[in-house]
C-alpha cells in the first residue's frame, strides 16, 4: 500500500491528512493535532475530520500557491487587510467626490488645500483613487481566489466523507461525541421503537448488521458553499462591470436649446435640451418652512424636456443632419428616460448662464436714459451687426462670454456666457463714424470719453444647464442572481441543521450517540421524543458535564 | 496491488490534481488580469498611435481658406496635423501662431486641421482675424469629433501620416521647434 494513504482498521483507505476515518470515524492517530483532538475529550467534527489541504502535495509552485489560498487563516488575513484599506479610503473624500464648490477641484491641489499635510500625503500615496487602484483590486481579487480555492478544497472532501460514512462507527468515535450514552439490557422492541420514532421525525435510517444511523437535513451542510457561489457570482459581475459593452456611467451637461452627443455612445446618440424647469417648495408651507430657513430654497422638482436622436447608419461623424428622432420625453427626479438599453437620469443643474441680453441705446447726456432703439443678442451665436428700426447700426467687434481681465488684457475664460462683455461699435443714423464702447455687467466704458451714444443692459434671459447621468447596466441581473444565491445559502445553512443519531449494539449494551452542527437543543428534543416510554437512557451532554465539573472544582478550590 | 502499480496510480492521481489546480489558478489569474487591464484602460483614449484616424466631416469656417468642408478621409496623401482648440483656451492661443508660421512652408505636404470647439462663430472669426490664420478651421459645435477622438484637455493634437495612420498624439501646447519636428515626421517623402 502506498505510504501516502492511511488504511483504517475498518478496512477503509483514507487520503493523507485525514483526521477521522471517512468510513467509521476512528481517529487517525498521527493526525490528531490538526483539529486539536489530542488536547480534548470531544472530537472536533469540522468537515467530518476529512483531509483538507494536503500538506504532502507541496512540491511545485502550483501546489504551494494552492495551499496558500486554501488556508482559511490566510483568507481572513486578506479580508482584514481589505477592511483596513477600505477604511483608509474613507478618511478623506475620494477624487470623484471632491465637492463642486471647492476652490480648486484638481486633486493635486484640493487635498493639500483642504486637509493640509495629511491631505498631501493622502494624495501622494494615491489614496484619492484608492478603490480603483491596482493594489486594492489585486487585494479583492486575492480574496476572490481564496474564496474559490477554500471552498473547493473543503467542499470536495466533505462531500466525499458524508457520502462515504457507514452506519457502523468506531466506538472511540461515538464515545467522543458530545451526546453519548450507554444503556444496559435494552429490549429489541425498545430499539425498534426508537428507530420508528426517529423515522417519524423525518430521519433517514440506514442499517448495517444492527448498527443504525439516523440522519436528517444533510443538505444544510452545503449552505456555506452555496453562499460562496453567490459571492463569486457577485465578484464576477463586478468584473463584467468593467466591460464597456455591459456597463457605462457618464455625465453630460446640456444647455437649454443645445444639442449634444451623449457620451459613451460612440457618437451614435444625441440629446437636445428643449426646456429645463425647476420648481421650489412654498416657503410658507409649514412642512418645509424649517428646512427652507436652514438651507434656502428646496426644489420640489427639476425636469428636462429632451429629444433623443440617433445618427443614421453609415453617415459620417460631423454630418449630424442625417439623424432620426428616437424619442421625445421629459426626465425628472426618479423618472429616468430609457431607450435602447441606455438610461438617462436627471442629476443636477446650473443656473449661472445667460441666454440672451437686450441692450438699449440712449444719449450719453440724457439723464432719463430714454431708449432710442434696442438690440437683442443671442449669447451663444451672436451676429456681427445688428440694426435697429430707428436706424442705429451696432457692430459686435469683441465678445467675451465669461469676461476676465488678465495681465491687462481682456479675455474669456470659457465659452459659456456667465459674465458676458462686449466691445461694440455704434453708428447712429446721424453719424458718419462709429463710436466704440465696452459694455458688460456693471461695466460701461466709453473708449474716447466723448461718445454721443451709450448702450445699457435693458433686459436679459437666463438659461439652465441640465446635468444628466447616462447609464447602461446589463450587469445588474448578475448582481441580483448572485445576491439571491447568497441569501439562499444563508437560509439553507441557518434554518436547518444536519442532525445524526447513531444507535449501536456494544456487547449487551446499547450505545446512543448524536451530533449536530448547531442547535443541540433541537437534537436533544428529537432524541427525548424518540426514547420516550423506552428503557433507553437519555445520552449525556459531555460538554455540559465537563463544564459543570470544572465549575465545581473551581468552587471547591 | 503491487508497489509499482500503486506508485503508478498515485502518480497519475497527482498529475490530475496538478492539472486541475493549474487550470483553476490560470482561470482565476486570467480574470484578475482582465479586471486590472480593463480598469487601467477605462480612461484611455480610444485611438492610439498606430490606429487609423477615424473619419469625420465638418463645415469649415475660416474665410481665408477655400475649403468648404473638411473630410478626414479626403486628406490622405498629405500629412495631417489634427488640432483641437478653442478661443478661450490660453495655451491654444500660444500654440496657434506657431502653427500659422509653419503653414505656408509645409502647406503642400501637410494640412493643418484646427478643429474649433467654440459654440459661436463670432469669437472664432475674431480670433482668425487677430492671428491671420489661413489653415482650415472646421467647427465642431456639438463636440462630435471631440467625442470621436476622445479629447479631454485642450489643446490636443494628433499627427497623422499620409496613409491616415495616427503617428503621434500630444496633449498640451507645443513649442515652435517641437511642432516642426512633428511636421517632419509626418511629411510624406
Amino acid at each position: 500500500m502506498s505510504v501516502d494513504h492511511i488504511k483504517c482498521e475498518c478496512g477503509h483507505v483514507n487520503p493523507e491528512g485525514t483526521v477521522l476515518c471517512e468510513a467509521c470515524g476512528k481517529p487517525v492517530a498521527k493526525n490528531q493535532d490538526i483539529d486539536g483532538n489530542n488536547k480534548k475529550k470531544l472530537l472536533n467534527m469540522r468537515y467530518e475530520g476529512s483531509a483538507r489541504r494536503s500538506q504532502t502535495y507541496n512540491r511545485s509552485i502550483v501546489d504551494k500557491t494552492w495551499n496558500f489560498f486554501s488556508s482559511v487563516r490566510n483568507g481572513v488575513i486578506l479580508i482584514l487587510i481589505a477592511l483596513v484599506a477600505s477604511g483608509v479610503g474613507t478618511i478623506f473624500p475620494q477624487a470623484m467626490y471632491i465637492p463642486e464648490e471647492a476652490p480648486n477641484r484638481d486633486p493635486a491641489f484640493y487635498y493639500e488645500d483642504a486637509f493640509g499635510i495629511l491631505g498631501k500625503i493622502y494624495y501622494q500615496l494615491g489614496f484619492h483613487e484608492l478603490y480603483s487602484s491596482w493594489w486594492y483590486m489585486i487585494l479583492i481579487a486575492l480574496i476572490g481566489v481564496s474564496l474559490v480555492i477554500c471552498s473547493l478544497d473543503r467542499f470536495v472532501p466533505l462531500h466525499r466523507a458524508l457520502k462515504m460514512q457507514k452506519p457502523k462507527r468506531h466506538y472511540t468515535f461515538l464515545s467522543r461525541q458530545r451526546l453519548f450514552g450507554e444503556t444496559e439490557n435494552v429490549s429489541d422492541e425498545d430499539r425498534q421503537q426508537v428507530i420508528k420514532k426517529l423515522k417519524k421525525s423525518r430521519y433517514k435510517i440506514t442499517e448495517d448488521n444492527g448498527y443504525v444511523l439516523a440522519e436528517k437535513n444533510r443538505f444544510s451542510r452545503w449552505g456555506p458553499y452555496v453562499n460562496h457561489i453567490g459571492l463569486i457570482i457577485i465578484l464576477l459581475a463586478a468584473i463584467l462591470r468593467m466591460t464597456p459593452l455591459l456597463f457605462m456611467d457618464e455625465y453630460v451637461w446640456v444647455r437649454e436649446g443645445e444639442e449634444k452627443v451623449i457620451p459613451g455612445t460612440d457618437n451614435e446618440y444625441f440629446i437636445e435640451n428643449k426646456k429645463f424647469t425647476v420648481d421650489f417648495h412654498d416657503e410658507n408651507d409649514e412642512r418645509f418652512k424649517e428646512a427652507i430657513e436652514n438651507q434656502g430654497d428646496v426644489e420640489s422638482n427639476f425636469q428636462t424636456d429632451v429629444v433623443i436622436s440617433k445618427v443614421k447608419e453609415g453617415s459620417v461623424v460631423g454630418q449630424s443632419d442625417s439623424m432620426e428622432t428616437v424619442t421625445e420625453d421629459s426626465i425628472w427626479m426618479n423618472h429616468p428616460l430609457k431607450f435602447d438599453g441606455i438610461t438617462l437620469y436627471q442629476s443636477g443643474y446650473q443656473e449661472n448662464e445667460f441666454s440672451d441680453m437686450t441692450f438699449k441705446i440712449y444719449e450719453t447726456d440724457d439723464e432719463d436714459q430714454e431708449s432710442l432703439g434696442e438690440v437683442t443678442i443671442d449669447l451663444d451665436t451672436p451676429e456681427d451687426t445688428y440694426k435697429t428700426d430707428s436706424g442705429f447700426e451696432v457692430e459686435v467687434t469683441k465678445y467675451y462670454p465669461e469676461y476676465e481681465l488678465k495681465n491687462g488684457e481682456p479675455r474669456s475664460i470659457s465659452q459659456y456666457p456667465r459674465d458676458p462683455a462686449f466691445v461694440f461699435e455704434v453708428l447712429g443714423p446721424d453719424q458718419e463714424e462709429a463710436e466704440m464702447s465696452f459694455v458688460g455687467i456693471g461695466k460701461n466704458i466709453d473708449a474716447t470719453g466723448d461718445n454721443k451714444y451709450k448702450l445699457g443692459i435693458q433686459d436679459f434671459n437666463v438659461r439652465y444647464v441640465s446635468g444628466i447621468t447616462v447609464r447602461k447596466d446589463y450587469t445588474l441581473p448578475f448582481f441580483i442572481i448572485g445576491a439571491a444565491i447568497f441569501l439562499f445559502g444563508v437560509i439553507q445553512g441557518m434554518y436547518w441543521q444536519h442532525r445524526r443519531v447513531w444507535i449501536h449494539p456494544e456487547g449487551d449494551n446499547l450505545v446512543l450517540a448524536a451530533h449536530t452542527n448547531k442547535n443541540w437543543f433541537g437534537l436533544k428534543k428529537d432524541i427525548d421524543k424518540a426514547i420516550e416510554g423506552t428503557s433507553i437512557k437519555m445520552p449525556i451532554d459531555q460538554e455540559e458535564a465537563e463544564e459543570k465539573k470544572a465549575m465545581e472544582e473551581d468552587e471547591e478550590a | 496491488m503491487s508497489v509499482d502499480e500503486a506508485r503508478k496510480k498515485k502518480k497519475n492521481k497527482m498529475r490530475k490534481r496538478y492539472i486541475l489546480r493549474s487550470a483553476v489558478l490560470a482561470l482565476l489569474i486570467g480574470l484578475t488580469v482582465y479586471a486590472l487591464y480593463s480598469n487601467h484602460n477605462k480612461d484611455k483614449e480610444i485611438y492610439q498611435p498606430g490606429d487609423e484616424a477615424p473619419d469625420f466631416e465638418l463645415t469649415q469656417i475660416n474665410d481665408q481658406n477655400e475649403m468648404e468642408k473638411v473630410r478626414m478621409s479626403e486628406l490622405q496623401g498629405k500629412g495631417v496635423m489634427l488640432n483641437f482648440w478653442a478661443t478661450y483656451c490660453e495655451p491654444c492661443e500660444k500654440e496657434i501662431p506657431y502653427m500659422q508660421s509653419l503653414y505656408p512652408d509645409y502647406k503642400d505636404d501637410i494640412e493643418i486641421v484646427a478643429v474649433s470647439l467654440d459654440t459661436g462663430k463670432l469669437v472664432v472669426d475674431d480670433f482668425i482675424d487677430k492671428y491671420d490664420l489661413t489653415f482650415p478651421i472646421p467647427h465642431d459645435k456639438q463636440s462630435e469629433v471631440r467625442g470621436l477622438y476622445n479629447v479631454k484637455p485642450i489643446p490636443s493634437t494628433f499627427f497623422i501620416d499620409e496613409d491616415g495612420i495616427i503617428v503621434d498624439k500630444v496633449e498640451g501646447a507645443l513649442t515652435l521647434d517641437k511642432l516642426e519636428d512633428y511636421f517632419k515626421e509626418i511629411q510624406p517623402e
